[in-house]
């Protein structure tokens, strides 16, 4: 292995490295689910988008031999589940953590019971941008390889905060997120916003999930997600419903995530699970430390802290 | 007014029964795209689930833990909190099962077997009363702690079972020494279920009694119900949240216990097998009653016990099971905005006349 050249060095280096590589799928569910978030609404159900994203683009790539025509699917795969629980969400009486959960369960399921065949074959993968070529490291060369996608994702990311802020679209979202009745008696139709939001929130969810399978790990298989749909909650209110700091958010939570592996590789392999576990440790901490009782969190839409 | 009540309680029977059939008939074309005859698919499911007793008794194996499950998320539910750190709680109970399992294997086995239980009852409690003191003291959402505590109680399960717990000779699948054959639970005379089946019913009467039938559960009912002003009737509103969140967790770390203790014999991450996941819809379905938790239960166990048939006999992946549990959860969970909705049900035009004129007058 490398790391024997250059030692300890390796282990920021792979730290580094496992950021930008585990990052981008944490980047798009949070973006997906800030976008939800804000229409007041909470898709516990990303999970399952994520998946059958990850299938979708894994089957798409292998059967037309275009990992891009996989990316689209995936986004497609993902807006057909987003459909699914934007109409359900905003029936009455029908809470949104359950329907993500069943939503989670269902998602899978059809990943599951299509992705079956596309377990063994090996597809053509998303091509990687080389930033590390000036080095002779290789080591360095491989932390520098750079998916498209995730660069998609570091453009999507300010585009969204303009977008919240500077358009007339962003501004209904943030309306009927944070007073449906206001936005009500502005004369926007609270359903048709929070449908559209919910349905775009869960593309990103599905192209977070082309990235897994076409990009890294880069295969399919039934674990190929680690959680990273359901943490897609916990980012956005760690990032404070912001666009950017959930760019911040999910760079912090890939990084974290490397942390275990890149020190097995240098023979540490003490707490190995536990360091895994370490972004969720993190975000509880973070949260204990600046909740409080007295008020609710800054930046929270409105109507996410009432039953609506 | 007799007449509304009738109707109430039809529609209470009608809508969750309409909503099963619907589902079944959209797995049905589910089924018969993916090339597989939905009526032989539907005579399946009920023969590996309900059609004998020798299956019936599979159903309810995996009915038991489910039942506990579920009632980490109904109990604090009536105090209007959404816990779904159900999986967690199961876990830790089980390690805590299997600690003390170990610890004390030498003792009279209903000594142990009561420890275990005890241990895994304060285990799961503390840990989702964790929960509840961070909402009530700090204001932290519960549904999101509680989340990210089952994937922290998940890494806590892989560290011990690979590093201090591990019986060196489970090589593929890391696991603990295993509990004592003497000490296990055992299963109900005549039968191959086990007695977790029995801690299930029991707790979810006990829960049903608590909440319906006391004044504690009077109290946590209004909490429930208007924060505020049970605040202001000067309900110990932080006591009551503490004490619910030990309940529930102490339920689902006995899932855990009954887990380890009667079906795995070990910790290992068999242990994670999305009973907890599970026991949240169960508990939804069942609008966070314990009794119908224990119907709804008995429902999903007979699917959940249907995954090996549908793959065997009609050669459709073992995903399939999942597709439908999914459905049928998704169906259900739409029908609860039909409550009321329905013309059939609605207090018949007489009634609506006479009050219109009452309150004319």
């Amino acid at each position: 292995m490398a790391t024997e050249t250059i030692g300890w060095w390796g282990v920021p280096l792979a730290i580094i490295a496992g950021t930008i590589r585990g990052s981008a799928p944490f980047l798009f569910v949070s973006l997906g689910e800030c976008l939800t978030e804000k229409s007041g609404k909470i898709n516990l159900g990303l999970e399952g988008t994520l998946l059958l994203g990850a299938m979708s683009a894994y089957a798409t790539s292998y059967l037309t031999g275009s990992p891009w025509l996989g990316v689209l699917m995936a986004g497609v795969a993902g807006m057909f589940l987003g459909l699914i629980h934007a109409f359900l969400v905003q029936q009455p009486k029908v809470n949104d953590i359950a329907v993500g959960i069943a939503m989670i369960i269902f998602g899978s399921g059809i990943a599951f019971f299509f992705g079956k065949p596309f377990i063994q074959p090996v597809a053509p993968r998303l091509p990687a941008i080389e930033l590390g070529n000036w080095s002779d490291i290789p080591s360095v060369k491989a932390a520098l390889q750079i998916s498209p996608l995730f660069i998609l994702g570091l453009a999507i990311a300010p585009l969204m905060q303009w977008f919240f802020r500077s358009t007339r679209w962003g501004l209904f979202i943030r309306a009927v997120g944070d007073s449906p009745e206001a936005a009500k008696a502005m004369g926007i139709s609270v359903n048709k916003v929070r449908m559209l939001a919910i349905i775009a929130g869960s593309f990103l969810a599905g192209i977070g999930g082309a990235y897994l399978s076409l990009y890294y790990p880069g295969s399919w298989t039934e674990r190929i997600s680690s959680g990273q749909g359901l943490m897609a909650v916990a980012l956005v209110i760690f990032a404070r419903w912001n666009p950017v700091q959930c760019l911040y958010a999910s760079l912090l939570f890939g990084g974290s995530q490397a942390i275990g592996p890149a020190l097995q590789s240098v023979g540490v392999t003490g707490y190995y699970y536990l360091f895994n576990a370490s972004p969720y440790i993190l975000t509880l901490l973070i949260m204990i430390i600046t909740c409080s009782p007295k008020r609710t969190l800054s930046g929270v839409p409105g109507a996410l802290t009432t039953q609506n | 007014m007799l007449l509304q009540n009738w109707q109430v309680k039809l529609e209470k029977i009608f809508i969750p029964l309409a909503a099963l059939i619907f589902s079944l008939f959209i797995f049905g074309i589910f089924c018969a795209a993916a090339g597989a005859n939905p009526f032989e698919v539907y005579g399946s499911i009920y023969k590996a689930a309900f059609g004998s007793w020798y299956s019936f008794q599979n159903t309810l194996i995996r009915a038991a833990p489910l039942m506990l499950s579920s009632l980490c998320t109904a109990l604090p539910a009536q105090l209007g909190l959404i816990i779904i750190g159900n999986e967690g709680a199961l876990v830790i109970g089980g390690l805590a099962a299997v600690a003390m399992g170990l610890a004390i294997a030498t003792l009279p086995p209903f000594a142990v077997q009561s420890a275990m239980a005890i241990a895994s009852i304060i285990a799961g409690g503390l840990w989702i009363m964790a929960v509840g003191a961070l909402r009530y003291y700090r204001g932290v959402n519960e549904t999101i702690s509680s989340l990210l505590l089952n994937y922290i109680a998940i890494a806590i399960l892989n560290e011990l079972v690979g590093g201090p717990m591990r019986d060196p000779s489970s090589l593929n699948k890391p696991s603990s020494y295993p509990i004592l054959d003497i000490n296990m639970l055992g299963n109900l005379p005549g039968t191959r279920i086990h007695y977790g089946l029995i801690y299930g019913i029991i707790a979810c009467l006990i829960a049903y009694f608590l909440i319906q039938r006391t004044t504690f559960g009077f109290a946590v009912r209004t909490v429930g119900g208007n924060i505020r002003a049970a605040k202001i009737a000067g309900l110990p509103v932080g006591k009551l949240t503490l004490i619910i969140c030990f309940l529930a967790g102490s339920c689902a770390g006995l899932a855990g216990m009954a887990e380890v203790a009667a079906v795995h014999g070990r910790a290992n991450e068999s242990l994670n097998s999305n009973y907890g996941y599970s026991g949240i819809l169960v508990a939804f379905i069942a609008r966070h009653n314990p009794l119908a938790a224990v119907l709804v239960s008995i429902l999903l166990g007979g699917i959940l016990a249907s995954g090996g048939i549908l793959q065997r006999s009609h050669n459709l992946p073992d995903a399939t099971v999942l597709v439908f549990q999914g459905i049928v959860f998704l169906v259900i969970l739409y029908s609860e905005s039909l409550y009321g909705r329905l013309p059939f049900f609605k207090p018949s035009f007489r009634q609506q006349a006479s009050k219109n004129l009452t309150t004319q007058v």
